[in-house]
């Protein structure tokens, strides 16, 4: 079993109007084979978390720590963090121009496995994921994200979630922008993942409807840089009926 | 009537400076002042009739005029030079002498270092593409040294011929050339010049095309190695259905100039142009120029143009000047259009590349490789595309980009 450790995590961003703090005291302990969701208000830090826990050059850790099985992250390089096991599923996925799918994944797999990939069985690995995931094969030859709609970028993000094999993974409003069809497939996905490598999962969402499928053993509300309130899966039920309002006339005002 | 038409950002120059990384600016000059029109500019073959160059004149405001002195006014060996090229049937490659070759079929120099060569010339390449067959050939050349020299090249494609040509330079240089490419009616000809000179090499080449009636030229200028590279095609769009696809690649290192002048004259209805250049820089004093005048005139009714310039800026320290004019004197036109970027790497692109596991190192790679891809892709010869994606490779290890970075 394996274990990621986020400990009274303060991030700050570099803006015009100087350096603003986001992330305000965060603490979050995560285990594989656990579900954790973090549902929180427009605003509130979750991507600032999920990218902080990626290595975005952009956000700059004030204090606190993040380990994996007791190792730094926070020392790690981006690509570092990938190979240690760790994945984010981005909230808005970049395009890469002139770079295929297919040399992409390729190239991802070989980075993180240390080797290539045996050809045969890694060309029927992704076939066989991209027809799971409904993606046309049409897909491979294409160049990363270009032109991909937002649906199709979050299943190329779960495509790859389900290639790489992870033993974290952080995905950042997997659900938004997906119709109820495009949801259900791409729950599948990461509970395939899930079921398949038994990773530990952090579910950023803003809303409660992926909750239906991607079962979580924990929810966490996420209020102003931290965690307001934690508890099981009927604290997201209460969050659909209720809304963040509680949370927001509580939190002191930013 | 005329009307010039500036790109809505017609003149963009980006110069990396420092630690602060990017400043932007329009470069004055020429940007939004209607141009001359571009067919009345003044040419000649003959040297003596173009004055001094003092670096004002259109065609030299952004060339390093200071290195160049020999090349534009001195005296230049104009003899034939060794040519490689495998004998390939319907590619005929001969060394004729100047007075029994028409010259100025394609075009006539606009600028002084163009008249220079063909006033010097003594003996004249020539490149006959026959038969309707696909083939192609590479014409290598490698030994010319470091002596000044004029150089004078006819490529004909008689009608419905069909060939690929490859000018390919390397090693030393110090040359001043002209390039006449003349496409015969239906025919299919691609001409692919490649500039792999030594570091300190000086090569000034003017190409001219003139495109036949639903004639197709595919006009490729991929400029990697030299002290100072400057390559201007111009094509001339003389008849009804004529193509010209103008592609271009460049690399440039430290202390590089890469300069290309694109022109496509569009002189007869139904023509059809595609201009996409694409440049990647690094290092300090790296430096690209590109130029893109595309002129549709009265006759040119139903044309469909477009024309593109974008520049990758991997490092600090270089500069990159895009200046795109579209002159449009007719009111009937298919489309025209244009664009010119000058851009950053993208940090996002490498964060997503790295997420991924991917090195920095290995993700730039990749992003460089992929923004010059493009070009690559459209060259239809599969082993120029691989020798062409080895090339970047090696540009690409010739400096750790890594360190380079920030
Ligand atoms: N680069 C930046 N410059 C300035 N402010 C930033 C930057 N990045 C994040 N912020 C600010 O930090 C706060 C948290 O942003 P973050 O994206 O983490 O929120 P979020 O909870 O993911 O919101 P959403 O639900 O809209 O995705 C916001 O107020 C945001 O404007
Ligand atoms: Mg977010």
């Amino acid at each position: 079993m394996s274990v990621l450790e986020i400990r009274d995590l303060h991030v700050s961003v570099e803006t015009d109007q100087g350096t603003k703090p986001i992330l305000k005291g965060v603490d979050l302990t995560i285990r594989t084979g656990e579900t954790h969701a973090i549902m929180g208000p427009n605003g509130s830090g979750k991507s600032t978390l999920a990218y902080t826990i990626a290595g975005h050059p952009k956000y700059s850790v004030e204090s606190g720590s993040i380990t994996l099985d007791g190792e730094d992250v926070l020392a790690m390089s981006v690509d570092e963090r990938a190979r240690a096991g760790l994945f984010l599923a981005m909230q808005y996925p970049v395009e890469i121009p002139g770079v295929t799918v297919t040399n992409f994944l390729r190239t991802a797999k070989t980075a993180i496995a240390g080797e290539a990939p045996p050809v045969r069985s890694w060309i029927k690995d992704v076939r066989g994921a991209m027809t799971d995931l409904r993606m046309d094969s049409t897909f491979a030859e294409r160049n990363v994200n270009e032109g991909f709609s937002g649906g199709e970028k979050k299943r190329h993000e779960i495509l790859q979630l389900e290639l790489l094999k992870p033993t974290f993974a952080v995905l950042d409003e997997t659900d938004s922008g997906l119709d109820v069809d495009a949801l259900k497939i791409v729950s599948e996905g990461v509970n395939r993942a899930k079921e398949n490598t038994g990773l530990g999962l952090l579910l950023i969402t803003h809303y409660t409807r992926i909750l239906r499928y991607i079962k979580p053993d924990f929810v966490h509300v996420f209020v102003a840089g931290k965690v307001a309130e934690q508890g099981g899966p009927e604290l997201a039920d209460r969050l659909e009926d209720e809304g963040y309002d509680r949370y927001l006339s509580d939190a002191p005002v930013a | 009537m005329t009307t010039a038409v500036p790109a809505g950002t017609p003149s963009q120059t980006l110069e990396t400076t420092g630690q602060h990384g990017i400043r932007a600016h329009s470069d004055g000059a020429g940007a939004f002042v209607p141009v001359q029109t571009r067919s009345e500019r003044f040419t000649s073959t003959d040297v003596s009739d173009f004055g001094d160059v003092t670096g004002r004149e259109q065609s030299w405001k952004l060339t390093p005029i200071d290195k160049l002195g020999e090349l534009i006014s001195g005296d230049l060996d104009g003899s034939a030079y060794r040519v490689d090229a495998d004998p390939v049937d319907g590619i005929a490659v001969t060394w004729a002498d100047v007075a029994g070759v028409e010259r100025g079929l394609a075009g006539i120099p606009e600028e002084k270092a163009s008249a220079n060569a063909w006033t010097q010339t003594e003996q004249v390449l020539r490149i006959d593409v026959t038969g309707e067959d696909k083939k192609r050939s590479l014409v290598r050349r490698s030994t010319l040294g470091t002596a000044p020299r004029a150089a004078h090249t006819v490529i004909t494609a008689a009608p419905f011929s069909s060939g690929l040509v490859i000018l390919d330079s390397a090693g030393q240089a110090k040359i001043t050339e002209n390039v006449e490419i003349v496409v015969g009616a239906g025919a299919q000809l691609t001409v692919v010049s490649v500039q792999g000179w030594d570091d300190d090499a000086l090569h000034l080449a003017a190409h001219f095309a003139r495109i036949g009636r639903d004639a197709k030229l595919t006009h490729v200028v991929v400029s990697l190695g030299g002290s100072v590279v400057r390559v201007n095609p111009s094509t001339h769009l003389a008849e009804e259905g004529g193509d010209i696809e103008a592609l271009g690649l460049y690399f440039s290192d430290a202390g590089q100039h890469l300069e290309q002048q694109v022109y496509v004259n569009h002189d007869a209805p139904h023509t059809r142009s595609r201009v996409t250049y694409k440049g990647a820089l690094q290092g300090e004093g790296a430096r690209s120029v590109w130029i893109g005048d595309v002129l549709i005139g009265q006759k040119a009714t139903a044309t469909d143009s477009y024309e593109q310039n974008r520049n990758l800026v991997l490092t600090d320290g270089t500069r990159a000047d895009s200046i795109p004019n579209l002159e449009i004197e007719t009111g009937d036109i298919a489309g025209a259009g244009h664009a010119s970027a000058t851009g950053r790497f993208d940090d996002e692109q490498l964060f997503y590349l790295q997420a991924r596991g991917i090195s920095e190192e290995e993700a730039r790679r990749l992003v460089v490789r992929g923004f010059l891809t493009e070009i690559v892709q459209q060259i239809p010869d599969s082993e120029l595309q691989e020798r062409l994606g080895a090339a970047i490779e090696a540009e690409l290890a010739g400096t750790s980009l890594a360190d380079e970075e920030r």
